[in-house]
């Protein structure tokens, strides 16, 4: 097999052989498990490095393999995909080192960190995915792999949350397999492609029909309202480090299929004649409003987190619907940037339950005082999902609402505004409560409680790691390797 | 000496050799035993592939005074299966055994060897009545397996089956003569289908559905699957009752494709629908968890029952390759879960559902085995579940009957709810119970077996192509 074809597949092997491992056979060893995870974390890194190295000389990295008898498994390493894998290692190597810290000595790791490195190879199967069916494969299995994250704890209320999301994630896995049949059965074993594969051979209701059928599967995990139900909870249920995966990396997984759908299946052309982009930025700036608006209605500061994730995602939707290249680019690259962002808080909220045992935004009086490091990160994240310039998320806000302009859909930047009023709204107060009032009375859990230190420091890097990235994509999002430049990259061949 | 001769032999050969040994060596006969059918079954299929369907006479005499043999890829993928899954079987049957409580354990491996005999040889037949002999004596031996157990509810649950079994030989056979008055032969594979027989057939098939407990002949089923001793259950409900539907499809599809009716098919498919719905609903509402995987049973061979309608349509290739891939597939998967709920009977001493909180963390592998096998059975991919469902959707899809891909979409569902129930209660955080350790072979063979389920439909293409050479 030649290295361009190998690529892909040791891209997803870093992640898989791990988790296979560590569910085979390492129940009782926790050194090996981190050690099997930080390995393939780091292989990863260096794989994804040089697969952008390599990108940008205009290599092709792609593996087919025969699966049915006239169907193909197709990994492919494209410039979209690229970003979420890139993402993927970042995060993936982030979580593990803060798991270590966040678990110490609960118990059922391995399944913790079998599951959550399946979770990545899941997820990098989606972004690698070259055709419809491989993207279904790894789309499942991402349904499968979370699953156990979200019950981790195995209360009752963590269980219902499980449930509530198979029964979300499963119909919406069966309507995603009818609509790929249907797709197969109307234009053939196709490979996503830039610009299209259906050909006029159908009606138009029938492609209507089809459009709306995935993305409604696809929406499920990308958590458009009205089938955002399943996701506070489950994201917030789940133990720090799950959450920062879930809400900042797997999530991403319904975004980046409504892409595909758009870009790669129907092309832009037909999905704009058929009329079907207006109705979803519509849905996605419905979704970007409603989400934050019940973020304001949360005291526990992981539901709000989660909440605000439904809100963030449908950015990558309205820039996908938008259909101007700046728009694309601005959705696109928030999938990076709210990845980064969203872990720093996920981050930061369990170093405050591991620490002081703080779940609620009403205890957070004088946290910074206490875990001034932590808030400190937290607040950088905050900032950056507002959108003060110059954090990560003003880098989308502004791309998104020049895109916007660019397309002639100036409602675009009504929308901003008032996502960016409310995640104000609902984010400002922690970050006010955590500096400018006094702490009440002692924490709710303290441990350690000598107070001396912060906290453990595997708890603590990787938030002020991500914060850093946070600013660092902003101020450097003209630089050659941002993901900004990456994304618009990307969306150069969609808009040639 | 054809592969085709050794499949039948091999596992016949055991039944005597397990039968002579002694205690000490007991062990190691049956796995020599399972190797040898095994290795025969790999030979069968290489024979296949490289020289396409053949006919054998065993001993020179050829049809009618001897007995032939016809193999073609369906035959030769179904022994395969067979004798893999049974393989896997055997490997946890021998740690299972080590247990001196198991009572029947010195008997349990001639009975098994010659249902595996029956099989390989029913599968393999090349006419009715040698056909008629295979499914007597794999009654007879499945009851065996059934009242293993010991205790009266066994005696009940295995008599109750040798009964409804004896019913479905006795109309088998009825068909069987009357078809012999009409047409003078009994070869399955005489070359024109048969276009008389209309009542032979539906004598047959009634037969045949009542031995593979189709909705709403399944009474038998529940009780005799889920009392039998882990392995056997696996045996039952993982291999045994493919055979009868194999049967049905050979009359069918093939011998007597010319007096098989649209109505007839369209009835079939119609219960197969039922038993799929029906199958959920009872495993929903089941306490033991071994009583659930037996109810899993009757709705997973509902969908094998979708072919018979969609055949008959534009989309019948797809709709073949559907229907025989997920009887292969859920041999594994079937015995993977009721070797899986035998582990946690033994090491717990009950298989409530509720007994099994927190699983996750003092059993992990064997209920990574239950959820890989879930995963097949429910059908996601990249699974052999999946390419089952897969073709069978296609089919619906190319001939527009999309009720019947809505079948297929809604019972994986089922399949989850149900299944998934009792992944719950194996995350439900809990102290874990005192436990009998197990031998570690248990969980190993278990997972063997998952992962065949799964990686089956990884490697598809293999059996897809055997299914078609022949068809």
């Amino acid at each position: 097999m030649s290295w361009s074809a190998g690529l892909p597949l040791l891209v997803l092997g870093a992640s898989l052989v791990p988790a296979l491992a560590i569910l085979l056979w390492s129940a009782h060893r926790h050194p090996a498990r981190v050690a099997l995870c930080l390995g393939g974390a780091l292989t990863k890194l260096v794989l994804v490095g040089v697969m952008l190295g390599g990108v940008t000389r205009g290599e092709r990295y792609e593996w087919r393999g025969t699966f049915l008898l006239d169907l193909d498994l197709v990994l492919r390493a494209d410039p979209i995909g690229l970003l979420l894998v890139s993402l993927a290692a970042v995060l993936w190597l982030l979580t593990t080192i803060y798991a270590v810290g966040y678990l110490q000595d609960a118990p059922r790791q391995a399944s913790f960190f079998g599951f959550s490195s399946l979770s990545v190879a899941a997820i990098v199967g989606v972004a690698l995915a070259g055709n419809p069916v491989t993207f279904l494969l790894f789309f499942e299995l991402l349904t499968v792999a979370t699953y156990p994250l979200v019950v981790h704890r195995g209360t009752r209320a963590a269980l219902a949350a499980g449930t509530r999301y198979l029964v979300f994630a499963l119909t919406g896995g069966a309507v995603l397999l009818a609509g790929v049949l249907v797709l197969h059965t109307v234009a053939g074993p196709v490979d996503f492609t830039t610009g299209g594969v259906l050909s006029g051979s159908s009606s138009r209701g029938q492609l209507t029909a089809l459009f709306v059928g995935l993305v409604a599967a696809v929406g499920v995990k990308a958590a458009i309202v009205p089938l955002h139900l399943w996701l506070p909870g489950a994201h917030s249920i789940a133990p720090g480090p799950a959450s920062a995966l879930l809400s900042g990396l797997t999530v991403n997984a319904g975004a980046f299929g409504i892409a595909r759908i758009v870009f790669d299946v129907y092309g832009l052309e037909l999905a704009t004649d058929l009329g079907l982009l207006g109705p979803l930025a519509v849905l996605a700036a419905v979704t970007i409003v409603y989400g934050s608006l019940r973020a304001l209605a949360q005291d526990e500061l992981k539901r709000r987190l989660a909440y605000s994730t439904v809100s963030q995602l449908s950015y990558v939707a309205l820039g996908v619907a938008v259909a101007g290249p700046l728009a694309a680019a601005g959705g696109l690259v928030h999938v990076v940037h709210q990845g980064i962002m969203k872990a720093t808080l996920f981050y930061g909220a369990g170093g405050l339950s591991q620490t002081l045992g703080v779940t609620r935004v009403s205890e957070l009086n004088g946290v910074g005082r206490r875990m001034p490091l932590t808030m400190a990160a937290f607040t950088v994240a905050s900032l950056g999902m507002i959108g003060v310039p110059p954090l990560a998320g003003f880098v989308t806000k502004w791309v998104l609402g020049l895109g916007g302009l660019q397309a002639g859909a100036g409602w675009v930047v009504g929308v901003l505004v008032a996502s960016s009023l409310l995640n104000a709204a609902y984010l400002l107060p922690i970050v006010y409560r955590a500096w400018f009032l006094d702490p009440v009375a002692g924490w709710p859990r303290e441990h350690p409680p000598t107070g001396r230190v912060e906290t453990r420091p595997t708890l603590l890097w990787p938030p002020m790691v991500t914060a850093t990235l946070t600013l660092l994509v902003g101020v450097l999002a003209g630089a050659g390797l941002s993901p900004l430049t990456w994304a618009s990259f990307a969306v150069e061949g969609v808009f040639e | 000496m054809s592969w085709a001769a050794w499949a039948v032999s091999a596992p016949l050969l055991g039944v005597v050799l397990t039968l002579v040994v002694p205690r000490r060596l007991l062990a190691l006969a049956a796995l020599v035993a399972a190797a040898a059918s095994s290795a025969a079954a790999v030979g069968l299929t290489s024979e296949v592939w490289g020289r396409g369907p053949f006919r054998l006479h065993l001993g020179g005499w050829g049809a009618p005074l001897g007995i032939d043999l016809y193999v073609d890829g369906l035959a030769a993928v179904m022994v395969l299966l067979t004798s893999t899954t049974g393989l896997l079987i055997s490997a946890y049957a021998v740690s299972y055994a080590r247990d001196e409580r198991w009572s029947a354990r010195a008997g349990f491996w001639p009975i098994w060897m010659l249902a595996w005999a029956s099989l390989h040889t029913l599968f393999l037949s090349a006419d009715l009545f040698n056909l008629y002999i295979a499914l007597e004596l794999l009654a007879i031996a499945a009851a065996a397996l059934v009242v293993f157990a010991g205790g009266l509810s066994a005696l009940v649950a295995g008599t109750r089956y040798l009964l409804a079994a004896f019913a479905g030989s006795m109309l088998f056979l009825l068909g069987v003569a009357l078809l012999y008055a009409e047409t003078g032969s009994l070869d399955l594979y005489g070359g024109e289908p048969v276009t008389t027989g209309g009542t032979a057939l539906v004598l047959m098939t009634v037969g045949m559905l009542l031995k593979t407990a189709l909705f709403p002949l399944h009474f038998w089923l529940p009780a005799a699957h889920s009392i039998a001793p882990g392995p056997a259950s696996a045996v039952l409900s993982g291999l045994v009752v493919k055979a009868s539907f194999y049967v049905v499809v050979r009359l069918w599809e093939q011998a007597l494709a010319g007096s098989a009716t649209v109505v007839g098919a369209w009835l079939l498919g119609l219960l197969g629908a039922i038993a799929v719905v029906w199958g959920a609903v009872q495993a929903l509402r089941q306490q033991r968890l071994k009583l659930l995987i037996a109810y899993s049973t009757v709705a997973q061979l509902g969908f094998l029952f979708l072919l018979f309608p969609l055949s008959r349509t534009s989309g019948a290739a797809d709709a073949w390759q559907g229907a025989l891939f997920h009887a292969l597939t859920h041999a594994p998967g079937k015995a993977a879960l009721f070797l899986a709920a035998a582990t946690v009977l033994r090491s717990v001493g009950s298989d409530r559902i509720e007994d099994l909180r927190g699983a996750v963390s003092w059993m992990p592998l064997t209920v990574l085995s239950f959820g890989a096998a879930s995963i097949s059975l429910v059908g996601l991919p990249p699974t052999g579940g999946f390419v089952a469902k897969w073709h069978l959707l296609a089919a619906a899809v190319d001939a527009g009957h999309w009720w019947w891909g809505v079948v297929v979409l809604a019972g994986g569902l089922l399949t989850a709810l149900y299944l998934g129930r009792v992944v719950r209660v194996f995350f439900v955080s809990a102290p874990a119970p005192s436990i009998a350790t197990v031998p570690r072979g248990l969980d190993i063979s278990t997972l063997l077996l998952a992962a065949l389920a799964v990686v089956l439909g990884l490697v598809a293409a293999g059996p897809l192509t055997l299914l078609r050479i022949g068809a």
